[in-house]
């Protein structure tokens, strides 16, 4: 994995994906390791996300390393009217990494190509976010001790959500068990659910989180908006059904834990922040070391 | 007319495209960058076919294609065959065959796709040989046989 970049999570096999888990782990423990004090890492944000580009910042310095960047292309030379491939070739001649995040799919693997130096892609358009797979892996395996033989419900959007699509097919390498809560509009493609069928696994669907949520030891919550719904009358119909609150999580299992890939805006009731079961904010620390992990591995340190 | 006909079918020299999927031979056309040609082209279109139903047939007058031009045409269609002439002989007969990857010819269905933005050449994995499915390399999403346009 050292010198590779990482640029969709099918890049991983899964031996690789349990190993950066691992290293992850190690960082918990000692997140404070100046490993990296002689690299500098970019951080190109061509669209901005204050959350994925912190976590990243935060990840590098904690290593040491030096990073440099710009969070939004307004204040980089694509606004002139710079191509990609200029932008990356350059920025690889001062750092020896490059995270980016950029509203085109697929620019990732174009810079992957072109670039000297590794690229990890840092979301691609409606594509790929692989270190927010891995992050959730961990939190998965974390809370759960295991990631074999687990009941996984997803929630909400299910078919646009790139998050919820790359953890169905990186969950595909284990025994799982998929719940799938959505609308009708919003079901799960019928791509994704191939990889379930092609691995022979199980999966349920259901219309409210209360037809699954006793059966779930993960319940991976994700924003319905508006603007998915051709009907506005149809939005407004099952708006509240995709909505959790503490109440639904009586009776569930003991170990449940609720995920979110963040930010949230009103899916999950603030009155469930202070559940056991609450787990999303600890989920983007988990970022954090997952990100020190990709980093060290990659720069080999 | 039987002269007619002796100067449609008897190619010298030269490739014979046969049992284009009906209905594609403008696409052949198209794709094999014939528009351009300054030489002879003789096309058919809804032939009878003992083996297809209809068929289309393209001939072309001093000229022999790469193996990788041809292929291009069995994206649209599968089923033709190539035969190449020399001399009024047939020297070389073979069915066109899908690469496993396409570069640079296809374009991507996705409109959010890096390719479909900026200079990038366009690559598929040939992901389905028989529905024909392209998945993209940049963006991974899939252009199937319908949805093939030709850059």
């Amino acid at each position: 994995m050292k010198g590779k970049s990482l640029i969709s999570i099918n890049d991983y096999s899964k031996d690789e994906m349990l190993r950066i888990l691992d290293i992850a782990e190690d960082f918990e423990k000692q997140p404070h390791q100046p490993i990296l004090s002689d690299k500098v890492v970019s951080t190109l944000f061509f669209e901005p996300s204050t959350r994925t580009r912190l976590s990243f910042e935060s990840a590098a310095n904690q290593l040491g390393a030096r990073v440099i960047g710009f969070s939004d292309a307004n204040s980089s030379s694509t606004k002139k009217g710079e191509s990609l491939k200029d932008t990356i070739l350059t920025v690889a001649c001062y750092s020896d990494l490059i995270v980016m995040r950029h509203p085109l799919a697929g620019s990732a693997r174009w810079a992957s190509e072109v670039s000297p130096v590794p690229i990890i892609n840092a979301g691609d358009g409606a594509n790929q976010h692989p270190t927010q797979c891995l992050l959730d892996l961990y939190s998965i395996r974390k809370t759960q001790g295991k990631l074999d033989k687990l009941n996984i419900a997803f929630v909400g959007d299910l078919k646009y959500g790139r998050t919820v699509h790359s953890l169905t097919i990186a969950m595909c390498n284990f025994d799982t068990t998929f719940h799938l809560i959505s609308p009708d509009e919003l079901k799960l493609p019928s791509y994704v659910k191939q990889h379930i069928k092609n691995k022979k696994l199980e999966y349920h669907q259901y219309r409210t989180i209360e037809e699954a949520i006793g059966k779930a030891d993960i319940l991976y919550m994700t924003r319905v908006q508006r603007e998915r719904f051709a009907d506005p009358i149809e939005y407004e119909n099952v708006k509240n059904s995709y909505i959790l609150t503490k109440n639904q999580l009586k009776g569930c299992k003991e170990n449940l834990k609720v995920l979110h890939p963040l930010p949230r805006v009103n899916e999950i009731s603030e009155n469930v922040d202070n559940t056991p079961q609450a787990y999303y904010f600890q989920q983007a620390q988990n970022g954090v070391y997952v990100r020190q992990a990709l980093l060290a591995t990659i720069l080999g340190a | 007319m039987s002269k007619k006909e002796l100067n449609v079918s008897a190619l010298q020299n030269g490739t014979v495209i046969d049992h284009i999927a009906q209905g594609q031979v403008e696409r052949v056309l198209y794709i094999l960058n014939l528009p351009n040609y300054d030489d002879q082209i003789y096309l058919g279109a809804n032939l009878d076919s003992k083996k297809y139903g209809k068929k289309g047939i393209i001939k072309v007058s001093n000229k022999f294609f790469e193996p990788e031009e041809v292929n291009k045409i069995a994206l649209v269609s599968p089923t033709a065959s190539i035969i190449e002439i020399r001399d009024y002989d047939v020297i070389k007969k073979g069915n066109v065959q899908i690469s496993d990857e396409i570069k640079g010819f296809v374009k991507c269905v996705n409109p959010n796709c890096i390719t479909n933005h900026e200079n990038v050449p366009t690559w598929f994995d040939v992901t389905d040989k028989k529905e024909i499915v392209l998945k993209c390399r940049y963006c991974e999403k899939n252009t199937a046989k319908a949805n093939i346009e030709f850059i």
